[in-house]
């Protein structure tokens, strides 16, 4: 007879067989038999957070800086429904990760039983896939597909609701070896016939720019490696959206910086006049594209994506390759060298030459105070005075984000970890904490807003209680600064509820969770006060008081097209049409 | 601004260019599947005119969801892309843009009256090759079957006969030709 094992049991063996070190999670009565099955297990390590959406954050973390999914563990009804928030990031950001939730006991399910809630029902418009199962004969297989359909594709969250019968009832376990899913099958090679086409293209190009996103990420190191390859290879300039950033080194000459809403003035400009556009990983975002009419309108379009539903979703692709990042870019690169391809070396030049112009705009500019620290500079300092040190970087959402995006510089993929689709204020803390679990001796920084960073604030106690030295330097304006930004811009300067009257003193806040407070009120002690954040081996709270009325620039209004800017070096209050003001 | 071909869809007049189309999407009959593709229309803002399901391979465990929607050519395509992109999705397949296919509906309709639209009512059903399925002194209920215009024509030619009550299936398709989809 086989050996049989209790739901909980094989739900332990499963994440053992699929490589899970780290899992994140809280306690409840509808999970109560997995926690004691992991309190048994002496080689997961589970970080117990405040609150479940810190749980989920804190796995996307894990998943994006180190490439393997993030697993979940938390209760049924609330416990599920405060991941929902995380689960939905993941989604948007196509972040791998496997959520599970403890369920009431089947004969229950459906009678409004104590912390019953309809989690499959809820989860299922924010998941790529989820699973309710009922009997402990389906469960390893479950999981094992759980990791599948997370893991291949276009990653994403994959929700297992548990419930309790279920995990106490015995059955044999499946190794991950006897299951192979019914139907899903994404595909990874690129048509070569297409990619044969795309290598056609770009080689006639006169002024093209390669777009890359997330997917490169997404698809591994070695994708970010073709990725250098191919760009080198061809001479062309590159820009990324916010997810891609690292993919490609800053510090390269055929970098062009992010592009996008709040993107460099080279970037979107090279996006606007070019002729041929190499998407690769992006999906046409509307923070990328601003006005879509007026988008790259002179442009032939090539988009590799691994998902079909981004092809021609918004922006018309004149030739499509369907797959995996690494895959088509490794393609591209053979076709390329094993016909010479070479673009016009005038035309391309031209091209340069006209860029050059675009940089010599300096848009990520900004006026420099001795009184005040501008935010801006509190990130240069930040990126200067961490150089060289293995450091990656989190952040909340809004102005702060959009400016580590512009002034901290990425050489290597997988060391940005930020909320870019759904824009979730609370996502940098709770990630730092994912991060660090992954990399105990690397450098963690949360950059952050005073506003968003209290929305998970109380992650700081994890990171205390398992000695995760996170820095989380706070850019404290006292405002909600991207909405104060807008109200400027868009409704005349009425800054409806968007300054927090009652901030609380971060530095003693810090000191009450156990862990260290700084502050930095000036720029003439902003070097040392960062040197010591750095130094110190305990998780700090920074909080670095800077000008409360800086705007981020550059900007494309809603409403507007890329070559339609706001320049910092402008005086004049930009116009938004009535038409931009009824967008997000 | 001129219209760039070739680049980025013009939004404006969206409606005109709308267009009608039915989809075969086949999918593993687990629970929740239906939610699943039903979900992603409302989610997303697509528009369901008919729906129909049923398990069509008992062995395999596999079923057939017969969708008719309406949009332009581009969101069409999306559709189809997005169901495909669902896990439990097999093959979607378009019956009227990719495969020219045939399509069919039921229809069981009650009408009431006696005397002369009585009269009137069996001679239409004659003509539409309804068959009578239930009847009372006062009342019958037809079975027909046909294209979804045909139902509609019959259901309007019962109106003033005393047309009580109208329950459809929603359209089935399939491609023509000997091959399978």
């Amino acid at each position: 007879m086989t050996q049989e094992f209790t739901g909980a049991e094989i739900v332990i063996r499963a994440l053992k067989e699929q490589g899970v070190e780290v899992i994140f999670g809280y306690p409840g009565g509808a999970v109560l038999p997995i926690y004691d099955a992991l309190f048994q297990d002496d080689q997961i390590r589970h970080v117990l957070v405040r609150h479940e959406q810190g749980a989920v954050h804190a796995a996307e973390g894990y998943a994006r800086s180190t490439g393997k999914p993030g697993v979940v563990l938390v209760t049924s009804g609330p416990g599920a429904t405060n991941a929902v928030t995380g689960i939905t990031d993941a989604l948007m950001d196509s972040i791998p990760i496997i959520v599970l939730t403890g369920q009431v006991p089947t004969h229950l399910i459906g009678s409004d039983a104590f912390q019953e809630c309809d989690t499959v029902g809820i989860t299922r418009p924010c998941t790529k896939h989820n699973y309710l199962v009922k009997r402990a004969e389906d469960l390893a297989r479950v999981m094992h597909e759980a990791f599948y359909v997370a893991t291949t594709g276009r990653p994403g969250p994959v929700v297992i609701d548990i419930p309790k019968d279920v995990q106490f009832k015995k059955a044999a376990y499946t190794g991950k070896a006897n299951v192979s899913h019914r139907t899903y099958r994404p595909q990874t090679k690129g048509d070569l016939k297409r990619i044969k086409e795309a290598v056609e293209l770009m080689a006639s190009a006169r002024k093209p720019v390669f777009y890359t996103g997330g997917g490169v990420i997404n698809a591994g190191p070695r994708a970010s490696k073709l990725l250098r390859e191919l760009v080198r290879l061809t001479g062309f300039p590159i820009t990324s959206t916010l997810m891609g950033l690292g993919a490609y080194p800053a510090s390269d000459r055929q970098w062009l910086g992010m592009l996008g809403m709040h993107g460099t003035y080279e970037a979107n400009l090279a996006m606007h006049r070019c002729d041929v556009m190499i998407n690769i990983g992006a999906r046409f975002d509307d923070r990328v594209t601003g006005r879509l009419d007026a988008f790259s309108p002179s442009s032939k379009k090539i988009h590799v994506d691994i998902d079909p539903s981004s092809i021609n979703k918004t922006v018309r692709a004149d030739i499509a390759v369907i797959g995996d990042a690494a895959e088509v870019l490794a393609d591209m690169i053979a076709v390329w060298k094993s016909g010479r391809k070479e673009a016009e070396p005038q035309a391309l030049a031209q091209w340069w030459k006209q860029i050059d112009t675009w940089r010599a705009r300096k848009s990520l500019s900004y006026k420099k105070s001795d009184t005040v620290i501008k935010p801006q500079f509190a990130i240069e300092r930040l990126y200067t005075l961490t150089r060289g040190r293995k450091t990656f970087v989190s952040t909340e959402v809004g102005q702060h984000q959009m400016w580590a995006a512009q002034h901290f510089h990425f050489e290597e993929p997988n060391r940005w970890m930020t909320s870019g689709g759904l824009g979730t204020m609370g996502y940098g803390l709770p990630a730092a904490v994912g991060i660090q679990m992954a990399h105990p001796d690397a450098l963690v920084i949360d950059i952050a807003g005073e506003a968003s960073v209290q929305m998970t604030m109380q992650e700081m106690s994890t990171a205390v209680q398992y000695d995760l030295p996170i820095k989380i330097f706070i850019l404290n304006n006292q405002y909600m600064g991207m909405v104060r930004q807008w109200q400027q811009l868009l409704h005349g300067g009425r800054y409806s509820h968007s300054y927090s009257e009652a901030l609380p003193d971060f530095v003693r806040l810090a000191e009450a969770y156990g862990c260290v407070g700084l502050r930095a009120s000036t720029p003439g002690e902003l070097d040392a006060k960062i040197e010591e954040m750095i130094s110190i081996k305990r998780p700090v709270l920074f909080d670095c008081v800077v000008d409360p009325n800086e705007n981020c620039l550059p900007m494309i209004p809603s409403g507007k097209a890329h070559d339609e800017m706001i320049l910092p070096d402008m005086v004049d209050a930009p116009t938004v049409s009535e038409e931009g003001k009824v967008l997000v | 601004m001129s219209q760039q071909p070739g680049s980025a869809y013009f939004l404006v007049d969206a409606r005109a260019r709308e267009i009608r189309t039915t989809l075969a999407v086949i999918v593993d009959n687990e629970p929740g599947v239906l939610a699943r593709v039903v979900g992603l229309f409302s989610g997303r803002g697509y528009n369901i005119e008919s729906l129909t399901v049923a398990e069509t391979d008992h062995i395999g465990h596999t079923s057939r969801i017969t969708i008719v929607t309406s949009g332009t050519v581009e969101i069409i395509e999306q559709i189809k892309a997005q169901i495909g992109r669902l896990i439990p999705v097999h093959r979607v397949i378009d019956l009227s843009l990719d495969k020219p296919g045939i399509e069919r509906e039921m229809a069981l309709v009650k009408v009431a009256g006696s005397g002369d639209k009585r009269v009137e009512a069996l001679r239409v059903s004659e003509a539409f090759r309804a068959r009578v399925i239930d009847t009372t002194h006062s009342s019958f209920v037809f079975e027909i079957t046909g294209a979804p215009e045909k139902i509609d024509a019959f259901v309007d030619l019962m109106k003033p006969l005393g047309l009580v009550e109208v329950s459809r299936t929603g359209v089935v398709a399939i491609s023509r030709g000997a091959e399978a989809m």
